[in-house]
Parts: structure tokens; C-alpha cells; sequence
């Protein structure tokens, strides 16, 4: 471990590759957790299948590269179409008769979905490592100490254009405003003639679509595996606890931080202790959520 | 809710007399079965203890797990540490052959067993300062969180053997009487914490807990020391998982930080189903939905293998989504007079409605 934080500081160059590997996946990571905001805050439903939506988008997207010969990239858009369905379909069957009974169950009957849906996944393709190969170049910065393949940037940009095209929706288009309505208080909404029911069906579909194309991008720049479902879902939940409802700045810097530290994680403390990073960060992150809020009580009293 | 002390009041006698015989002769009818009732146990006490804190105090607990695999490991190094330098004993990693003799081997099991209750609440009270004044969801993901780093954790430690694991001492004995050991105490181990369980509940501590589940903000304005209650209710029931987790080690044999000790995904969701499969917050609903639940669950294992999983995911949602209540619930339900609950009609049409409002409010939150 003190080798390590040693390299660091010796070669500082090195700090450059984590910190690039880091902000590229924590940029997906935040789009995910963008969706799980987006389907908690309107919703109410805390999406415990999330990072399972991801990695599904992640084998629909290898899936096509494998067996039909279609680029990843151009394999993005065909995730989303399938898991819009899918998230709709979904939200038909279950997620519509959760929502308002209380805080807990949407938690489980997600967990069942996430179970459900890796050990499919993991039926259909295997419990291998897979990579959907983009075939761009590598580049190479600060004379070969620094390996940055192209796609990475590619998927930092697309990353970038899909929470703005997002975002834009959100605003401007009509579902958008309804979206935001039904979020600021239901029934008004209804009052209104906003047809909840269609309203909420349309943000869980478009959750998973999200979810579809943050998987599409891990599964190249990244690795997709049936079981790493779970892990995606906490990162959300980190990002959400750690940025807040609402709150599209903060969820943006959270998933970069959280990528950032993941990868300075795994470097320091070596792989086996990555994934208790992760999680290690959840429960720091609502501890001192909760040492905040005790502090505000304390002010109200 | 109702008071479950009630249930079954005129035939309590028969009925647990009819359960002891049962429980008694089972090893011996079905000898082949002896370690899946054993597990039977483990997961009625997983399911009770649960209960405690998801049922009657409202506090849904996803990592109650965790408890578990600290008694397992707890007791592990206790029963190695005794006799031989732990950390030489795990770098071996069984090369070396151990003797424990009888006596070492109860020494060991029975101070392992001790240590491992006793450290477990009081792992439960550090916890309970840092998780319990997350509500709702927060509770349950910071729960999850705790249990899903220690098995992380406990993997990268290579003092206790890390993610290869530790075997632990060969029981003195044939197999046979080994089973049967184990087989005992887990039965033992289950039917105490159900009493005390029970007694717990009908007293002012089960008041002031359901009091907690209903509405904690009012119970704290009633005088009741809510964190207090809520870590002591926790202690309980980290006290008896402990246990179970130091005797279910042993029964195995071979313990590993992922699989056997903190089986988060696995038996730390099973509490939960199991609770909801018989209904949360009734003293049965725990011990039916854990009989039914262990029952489904090696049929499909049996005769559905590879899809087991899928199974018992779609159960775990057609439960959540369809059957909340639970058998208990439902049973409750269709013959309220059988509980002693005195169904008054004007009672019942004024219920629904009360209900409504309560969902209502619920949803608002």
C-alpha cells in the first residue's frame, strides 16, 4: 500500500492516468445515477435493479456487436429503444403497483427484479468478463506514460450530450413539464388533466433508456458482467445520497468523485478492496448525511 | 396490529407439545434430512430476530446479516486462538493437521459461542450509534452497506484467513452424532429465542417498540427513549443471530467471508422474505413463512436447477407486490375471531377508510 502511494508521488504522471480513468467512468456512473434521481424524486421508488438496467444495456449493446456486427456506438440507441420498452413494460407489471404503499416495498420487489434479471442475464450469455470491442485507436500522452484509448473520449462525449439532451426534455418538452408537475405534487397534477399514471410509466421508461445507454457505454470503455449489477446500483445510490434529490450540478460531481476515487482505490489498496470502496463510501456518505440533519434538528429546536 | 400473544391461546398447549414431539423425533424419522433441518432452524431464528426490528419496531433492517458472520468469525478465532497462533494456523490454510482434542473442542465451542453473543450486540450498539438515525430507506441502504463491507472487509484480511477462508475443528464423533449435535442446539437455540422473544413482546419493552413502529416522533414525545429501545431491540437480536452464526460455522465446517459468513444477497434478503412470506410483526408469521420459504426454496433448488434464482426473484416480487399481509396476515384476516380480535362493524367500515389515510400520509413522505 505505501509502495504504491510512494509510485504516486514519484511518477506523477501516473496521477493523470487515474485521475482521466476515473472521470471517464464516473461520467457514466452519474448519468445512472441521474435516472435513479429522476425515478426517486418523482416516483418515490428507490430502483434497487438499477445497475441491473445498466448491465442489460451493456449486453444488448455487446450483444449486437457479437452477433449482428453492429458498432457499440450505433448499438447505444438501439439499448435505449429496447429498454425504454422494457422500463415500460416493467413499470406496467410491477413498479405500477408499488408505488404508494410504503417506503420498503419498492426497495424489495427492485431487489427481486435485480435478482431476477442478473441470474437471466447470467443464464443467457454466462458469468464471463465481456468487452464489446470499439476497435478505435489508443493514444498515448506525456511520451507513453499516459494511455488514453479514443472511445473513452467518444464515450465521455456522448455521456455529456445524453444528460443535455436529458435535461433539454426535461425543460422544454411538454412530457418534461409534466414530469416536473407530477414531481411537485401528484394530485395537482391529475387536477390539471396531466395524466399521472402515463406520466410515471414514461420516467421509469425512460430511467431504464438512460440506464440502457450509461450500459451501452460501460460495455466499451469498461467491462459488463451478469453479477456486477449490484455494485452499479450502490454507486447510484452513493451519488443520489451524496448529491441530493434535485440536484443536477452535485450528482454530476459526485459520479466523477466517486469515480475518481474507485480507481485511486483500486490502485492504492489493490482490486480486492475496490469494491468495498464503494460501499465504504455509502455508509460514510449517509453517516455524515446524518450528522448534517442532526445538526439542522438541533437548529429547528 | 393486533397483540400476537393471543394467537392460538385455547390449543397453545396441543399445539406446542405436538411441535416438540415433532421436533424431537424428526432427526430420527427422517435421518437423511438432519442438516436441512438444522438450516430449518437457523432460518426460523433469522426470520424472528428480524421480525423484531422490521415487524414490530419498523426499523427494516437489510444487513441484520452481518451479525451472523461476526459470530461466526468471532467464535472461529476464539476456538483456534485458544490452542494454536491464529494467523500461523490461516497462512497454513489446513496444510498443517490440528489436533483438538474433546475437551479443547468444547472448551472452544462453548467460550467461542459466548464471545461471539456477547461481541455481537455490542457490535450492534456502535452500529446502532451510527444507522439508527437513518429512517426508512436510508436505514435499509446503510444497513446494506455495513453488511456488504464487512464481507469485502473480512475477504482482504489475511489475518483470519481473507477470502480463502478458515476450516474450523473436526467435531469428536461420527458424523452421525455430529449431525445430530448440531441439529439439537440449532433446535434449542430457535425455541429459546422464540420465547424470549415472546415474553419481550408482551411486556412494556414490545409497547414501547410498536410504539416506535407507529410513530416515533410521538413515541419520543410520550417519554419513550427511543434510541435506547431502538439499540437495545437491535442487541437482542444481533445477540441470538451471534450465536446462531458461531453454531452454523461449525455445522459447515469451513467458513468464507462471501458465501457462508455474510451471505448478504442470499439468507440476509431470506430474513426479509421470510418475514413478509408469513407476515411481519405477528410472533408465527416468522415461523410459518420460514418453514414455507425453506421448503420452496430446496424444491426449486431440487428440481429447477439454474433457474432457482429466477424463481426465487419472481417469488421475492409476487410476494412484495400481491401479498404483503402474509399467511399470518391473511389468516388473520379471514377469521379475526380465532385471534381474539373482536370485529365490531362499525369498527370495520371506519377501518378501510383510516387505512386510506394512513397510505395516503405514508405516500406523501
Amino acid at each position: 500500500m505505501l509502495d504504491n502511494i510512494t509510485l504516486l508521488i514519484q511518477a506523477p504522471v501516473l496521477n493523470v492516468q487515474l485521475l482521466l480513468d476515473g472521470l471517464f467512468v464516473g461520467a457514466i456512473f452519474a448519468l445512472a445515477a441521474y435516472g435513479l434521481a429522476l425515478v426517486w424524486g418523482v416516483m418515490n421508488v428507490k430502483n434497487l435493479a438499477q445497475g441491473d438496467f445498466v448491465i442489460m444495456g451493456g449486453y444488448i449493446a455487446w450483444w449486437l456487436q457479437k452477433y449482428a456486427g453492429i458498432h457499440p456506438i450505433f448499438g447505444l440507441p438501439v439499448a435505449m429503444l429496447v429498454m425504454f420498452g422494457f422500463g415500460w413494460a416493467i413499470y406496467v407489471i410491477i413498479i405500477s403497483r408499488v408505488i404508494g404503499k410504503d417506503l420498503f416495498t419498492s426497495l424489495l420487489a427492485t431487489f427481486g427484479l435485480a435478482l431476477v434479471i442478473s441470474q437471466l442475464l447470467n443464464l443467457a450469455f454466462g458469468p464471463e468478463v465481456q468487452v464489446a470491442e470499439s476497435g478505435f485507436a489508443i493514444n498515448t500522452l506525456f511520451g507513453g506514460m499516459v494511455t488514453v484509448a479514443s472511445i473513452k473520449f467518444i464515450s465521455l462525449v456522448l455521456a455529456a450530450i445524453l444528460a443535455g439532451m436529458v435535461v433539454t426534455f426535461m425543460k422544454i418538452s411538454r412530457m418534461g413539464q409534466a414530469i416536473r408537475a407530477t414531481a411537485q405534487d401528484p394530485r395537482a397534477a391529475k387536477v390539471m388533466g396531466i395524466d399521472t399514471e402515463r406520466v410515471y410509466a414514461f420516467t421509469f421508461a425512460l430511467n431504464a433508456a438512460i440506464c440502457g445507454a450509461a450500459g451501452a457505454l460501460i460495455s466499451m470503455i469498461w467491462v459488463i458482467q451478469p453479477f456486477f449489477g449490484i455494485a452499479h446500483s450502490i454507486r447510484s445510490f452513493v451519488i443520489v445520497t451524496a448529491a441530493g434529490l434535485g440536484n443536477l450540478p452535485g450528482v454530476i460531481m459526485a459520479g466523477l468523485g466517486l469515480g475518481a476515487a474507485e480507481i485511486y482505490a483500486g490502485f492504492i489498496f489493490g482490486a480486492e478492496l475496490q469494491q468495498f470502496t464503494v460501499v465504504g463510501l455509502l455508509v460514510a456518505v449517509l453517516v455524515w448525511r446524518q450528522i448534517q440533519y442532526s445538526r439542522h434538528r438541533q437548529v429547528v429546536q | 396490529m393486533t397483540t400476537p400473544a393471543l394467537i392460538f391461546k385455547r390449543d397453545s398447549l396441543l399445539l406446542y407439545g405436538g411441535l416438540l414431539v415433532a421436533s424431537l423425533a424428526a432427526p430420527f424419522v427422517f435421518a437423511d434430512y438432519t442438516f436441512q433441518f438444522t438450516v430449518l432452524w437457523v432460518m426460523i431464528l433469522f426470520a424472528v430476530t428480524w421480525d423484531l426490528l422490521g415487524g414490530q419496531m419498523g426499523y427494516n433492517s437489510l444487513g441484520n446479516i452481518f451479525f451472523f458472520g461476526a459470530g461466526m468469525y468471532i467464535c472461529a478465532i476464539v476456538q483456534i486462538g485458544l490452542y494454536y497462533d491464529v494467523a500461523e494456523y490461516t497462512a497454513a490454510s489446513g496444510e498443517v493437521h490440528v489436533e483438538f482434542t474433546t475437551r479443547q473442542y468444547y472448551t472452544g465451542l462453548i467460550l467461542g459461542t459466548i464471545a461471539a453473543a456477547v461481541l455481537s450486540a455490542l457490535f450492534a450498539v456502535v452500529f446502532g450509534y451510527i444507522v439508527f438515525g437513518l429512517r426508512g430507506p436510508y436505514f435499509a441502504i446503510g444497513t446494506l452497506g455495513v453488511a456488504l463491507s464487512a464481507g469485502e472487509l473480512t475477504g482482504a484480511w489475511q489475518y483470519i484467513g481473507g477470502g480463502g477462508g478458515i476450516s474450523l475443528p473436526v467435531f469428536p464423533g461420527e458424523p452421525d452424532d455430529r449431525a445430530l449435535f448440531f441439529y439439537f442446539l440449532c433446535f434449542s437455540l430457535a425455541a429459546v429465542t422464540f420465547f424470549v422473544l415472546r415474553k419481550i413482546y408482551t411486556g412494556r419493552f414490545g409497547l414501547a417498540i410498536n410504539a416506535i413502529r407507529d410513530d416515533e416522533a410521538k413515541a419520543e414525545g410520550m417519554g419513550i427513549q427511543t434510541v435506547r429501545y431502538k439499540t437495545i431491540a437491535w442487541s437482542i437480536s444481533a445477540f441470538f443471530l451471534g450465536i446462531s452464526g458461531a453454531l452454523f460455522g461449525n455445522m459447515i465446517g469451513f467458513i468464507e467471508p462471501l458465501e457462508v459468513a455474510f451471505p448478504t444477497v442470499t439468507f440476509g434478503i431470506f430474513m426479509v422474505v421470510m418475514c413478509l412470506l408469513g407476515g411481519k410483526g405477528t410472533m408465527w408469521g416468522p415461523v410459518v413463512g420460514a418453514t414455507l420459504f425453506h421448503a420452496f426454496k430446496e424444491v426449486t433448488w431440487t428440481y429447477m436447477l439454474g433457474w432457482q434464482w429466477v424463481a426465487l426473484g419472481a417469488l421475492i416480487i409476487v410476494l412484495v407486490v400481491f401479498f404483503q399481509q402474509g399467511v399470518m396476515g391473511w389468516v388473520q384476516e379471514k377469521w379475526p375471531e380465532r385471534f381474539g380480535i373482536v370485529v365490531d362493524d362499525a369498527a370495520a367500515q371506519a377501518g378501510p377508510d383510516l387505512d386510506d389515510g394512513t397510505r395516503r400520509r405514508e405516500a406523501a413522505q
